[in-house]
């Protein structure tokens, strides 16, 4: 049965068995793979998206609970790296491997949609589900605050 | 350095210009990191090249070689370096893969040894190129080559100033001879405007915008993707299976079983199911009724391993150094101290999890892989499918992490396995996290006890450093069973510290436990062990441990490496150079709020020098890191943002080691499984951190792993500062800090 949903904007159907996870349908379905698999258990954040808004593991979250809402993923942001904090990402040169660095980066979104001035406290509140390996924390920090500054500036 | 200082023209069109006019320059990387068998490889290496830089009409600068980009910034370092001497933006500089080719050695990326190895090649290749060119641009305008100048990817000369871009210049320079490489003039350093600033990496975009395609990434029209049942058991092997239920999934295709295969790239063979997308593969493999023969390793566990290492210590070990007489002079000398520091098996945990894409048809294979040995790969995928390894075509993608996990082929072999019983159909082998914990290459668990005396004048008298451990030699060497051993100190067997009685033991403890390189391998135990019984005398004698440290390395001298004498020794002044760095910059000796301490390490490795200053605290039985400042010395500094990020980066993963990394064992099977059982450093945990970075004119040397060594021993001492305690084993324990 085809499930619909808004995806980046645009209307979206799948047909596949309702309990996949919306990681899955993103990646293998759809081949959008800036989405990545970390741990298939929301331990990890590398699948992170935004439904509704919410900084959301899309690797637990089956896609009939989708149905009817509006999902943005990293190709969502922006299709050049113009979103303040992709920018900011790029300016302090926060990724090394890279792969975890799209779901930091909804994350991150998410944060400052709520939080436009977030403290290191809250940084590391709305950042600990997020793992990264290669340990560039110390520049999501900086680049959060630089993303935060950059959006202040605009408004 | 093998430089050809002539360039046959057939190897390097056939090689490099495929597809229209080009000006291409061949030529070879070095070998620093592993010297002698580079040296091997090049007597029985038909082609002199491994390494291409080609320019086209279009102002296109491609650097063809074989090095892969796990983060560590070679896509951006190398470019940097070409473009120096090229006089080219550096942006301008694509690296590309260079076709795996069985008969061109490739030495894989690994051991720190881009950078050192690219150095003087990439150099040399670029001055090469931008020499032809400014002739070609000086016959044209017959005007003698010495009046024109090369700048931002043009020739240029005269007043008024014309110029003509490297493109247009492509067609008439490659038809002129090629400088000798080994004589070409290279660029004053005083010159250098590329070499030695702050730059950002070159595919920074793409990872900030989910466009970067890692090896799980690739697509391949028709492929499945599986995930594979395996042994949960080392050495175990597959009993019998049912397909049936696995089958009734939907989405599942095949279900295909396939052996253990041979040593080396070992797998452990198992049972694959295929399907339309990875979450019904996962779903087929959850149903799927499968029974193993577990074989001897089941009754292998991480207590078991302990009472080998307590029953090794109980005996004298192999001797592997010995210079005066440390047993006699332990007996007599004025103050003794001895210590048992334990480090675990630690996971590498990439964030991307192990996979591989491989389509085999009759006529040849080609295969997406984030590999950091590509070579390796082919041989495999060559071994699995029973073609010729010239009809495997590799493509080396961005890695979600390497580490040195992704050095092994294990991957590569069960895909090519798969692969091989599907039809000519491609197929992605995607591991799951549990997957990767359970099936991993782990750095080494290790036992070692360390003796120390003093003399009356707070000398040490004594060094006496036995070690029991798994080793990696063991594992993959065939004559390591029988020699195991000394590269299991790593720099622990040329301690900077001087002392007239020094004994090295070793015995090897037996493991069905998969091991191999972990960032800075046998330096992240060793700088541990070392630097943290280093410390231990220092309290003994009563001595600030940096005064101590300092007084102990001496004057200022060259170490020749004990028994690797063709190595770079190690520069005291050097060492030295870092550990004040880092003191000054730390505020070493400045006061600190109460319950804090601070704590200092340096360790010599990949011929890089590297210090840390640590500020730690401990509060209802947990520790917290909250500085940490480096000085680190790996010669010119390329990119000194760059290595500022793989220090950070180092500091994290040694954090990791220090606070939670442990790998353990029970019926023959690793006990964690995910993020879960198995914790990493989250970003709360961070430390304030600083890298100063020493604008040094030596040779550039490595960086992506010398930082993490120093991590757990600074942050230990730091720890002794602050509570009295003193922490000998890893991970860091509550019980241990009570």
């Amino acid at each position: 049965m085809a499930i619909s949903f808004t995806l980046n904007g645009k209307p979206q159907s799948v047909d596949v068995s309702p309990d996949m996870p919306l990681l899955w349908v993103l990646r293998d379905t759809l081949n959008m793979t800036g989405t990545k698999f970390g741990c298939g258990m929301a331990l990890c954040g590398a699948c992170t998206v935004h439904i509704n808004g919410e900084a959301t593991r899309s690797c637990i979250t089956a896609i009939s609970s989708v149905a009817g809402k509006k999902v943005t993923t990293i190709e969502g942001l922006s299709a050049d790296g113009s979103h303040p904090v992709q920018k900011a990402w790029m300016e302090e040169d926060v990724p090394q491997c890279g792969y975890c660095q799209s779901g930091q980066i909804m994350s991150a979104v998410a944060l400052l949609s709520k939080k436009p001035n977030p403290t290191d406290t809250d940084i590391d509140d709305a950042m600990s589900g997020n793992i990264c390996r290669c340990g560039t924390y110390q520049r999501i920090r900086k680049a959060i605050h630089r993303a935060a500054s950059m959006q202040a500036g605009k408004a | 350095m093998a430089i050809a200082p002539f360039v046959n023209r057939r190897d390097f069109l056939k090689a490099g210009a495929a597809g229209g006019v080009a000006l291409v320059v061949g030529f070879h990387l070095s070998a620093s990191a592993f010297a002698d068998q580079a040296q091997d490889q090049e007597k029985k290496t038909p082609n002199p090249f491994d390494a291409w830089v080609r320019i086209t009409p279009d102002n296109r600068v491609t650097l063809i070689l074989g090095k892969s980009e796990m983060g560590q910034g070679i896509m951006t370092a190398l470019p940097m370096i070409l473009a120096e001497e090229l006089c080219v933006d550096w942006k301008q500089v694509k690296v590309q893969q260079a076709p795996t080719n069985p008969k061109i050695y490739d030495l894989g990326t690994g051991g720190s040894g881009s950078v050192a190895g690219s150095w003087l090649p990439l150099r040399r290749a670029g001055a090469a190129a931008r020499e032809m060119l400014v002739t070609a641009a000086a016959k044209q305008w017959e005007v003698s080559p010495d009046t024109c100048a090369a700048k931002d990817g043009q020739v240029i000369h005269g007043h008024p100033q014309r110029s003509v871009s490297y493109g247009q210049l492509v067609e008439s320079a490659s038809k002129l001879p090629i400088p000798n490489l080994n004589t070409v003039p290279l660029k004053n350093s005083d010159d250098f405007t590329v070499v030695g600033h702050d730059t950002r990496r070159f595919e920074g975009q793409d990872k900030a915008t989910g466009s970067a395609k890692f090896g799980i990434d690739s697509r391949v029209p028709g492929m499945l993707f599986a995930v594979v049942a395996r042994c949960p058991v080392f050495g175990g092997k597959l009993a019998s299976f049912d397909a049936a239920k696995a089958k009734a999934v939907p989405g599942v295709r095949e279900v295909i079983p396939f052996e253990t295969s041979g040593r080396g790239a070992s797998t452990t063979g198992g049972v694959a199911v295929l399907a339309d997308n990875s979450w019904a593969a996962i779903q087929g493999r959850n149903a799927l009724e499968v029974k193993w023969e577990e074989g001897p390793a089941a009754k292998e566990s991480t207590a078991e391993l302990q009472k080998q290492f307590l029953a090794n210590a109980a005996k004298p070990g192999r001797v592997l150094r010995n210079e005066g007489d440390a047993d006699s002079a332990l007996g007599s000398s004025a103050k003794k101290i001895e210590a048992v520091y334990e480090l675990p098996f630690a996971p590498h945990a990439c964030m991307e999890p192990m996979n591989c894409t491989v389509q085999i048809r009759p006529d040849g294979a080609e295969a997406w892989i984030p590999t950091q040995a590509p070579q390796w790969a082919q041989g495999v995928i060559a071994e699995a499918s029973k073609l010729p390894p010239e009809k495997v075509i590799v493509h080396t993608t961005l890695m979600g992490g390497g580490f040195g996990r992704r050095y092994q082929a294990d991957f590569v072999m069960e895909a090519a396995q798969v692969a091989a019983k599907t039809a000519g159909k491609p197929v992605m082998v995607l591991w799951t996290r549990e997957d990767d914990m359970h099936h991993g290459f782990y750095r080494p668990a290790s036992y070692h006890k360390m003796q120390g005396a003093l003399d009356t004048n707070g000398n040490l008298s004594a060094w006496k450093h036995f070690q029991t451990s798994t080793s990696i030699a063991a594992k993959w060497s065939q004559e390591g069973a029988n020699d195991p051993g000394l590269g299991e100190f790593g720099t622990g067997a040329t301690i900077p510290y001087l002392t007239p009685n020094l004994r090295l033991e070793y015995t090897l403890a037996e493991s069905s436990v998969p091991r191999a390189w972990w960032r800075s391998v046998e330096h992240s135990s060793s700088g541990f062990v070392v630097e943290s019984f280093i410390d231990e005398l220092a309290a003994a004698a009563g001595q600030d441990p940096l005064a101590f440290r300092l007084k102990l390395i001496g004057g200022d001298r060259k170490i020749p490496r004990f028994g690797e004498e063709k190595a770079t020794p190690l520069d005291t002044a050097r060492l030295k150079g870092v550990l004040q760095l880092a003191a000054e910059k730390g505020g070493w000796g400045k006061p600190l709020p109460k319950g804090m301490g601070r704590g200092i390490a340096t360790f010599f490795s990949f011929n890089s020098y590297t210090a840390a200053v640590a500020e730690a605290s401990v509060k209802d039985g947990t520790v917290k890191l909250h500085r940490l400042v480096y000085a680190v010395d790996c010669g010119r500094p390329i990119n000194p943002d760059g290595i500022r990020a793989q220090v950070e980066s180092a500091a994290i993963y040694g954090l990791s080691a220090a606070l939670h990394d442990a790998i353990t064992i029970k019926d023959g099977r690793v006990e964690q499984s995910n993020f879960n059982d198995y914790q990493m450093p989250r970003i709360g945990a961070t430390p304030k951190t600083e890298v100063h970075v020493v604008m040094s004119k030596e040779e550039p040397t490595g960086i992506g792993e010398p930082g993490l060594p120093v991590v757990a021993p600074a942050m230990c001492n730091a720890i002794f500062a602050a509570t009295g305690k003193r922490i000998r084993r890893l991970p860091i324990r509550a019980t241990d800090l009570a």
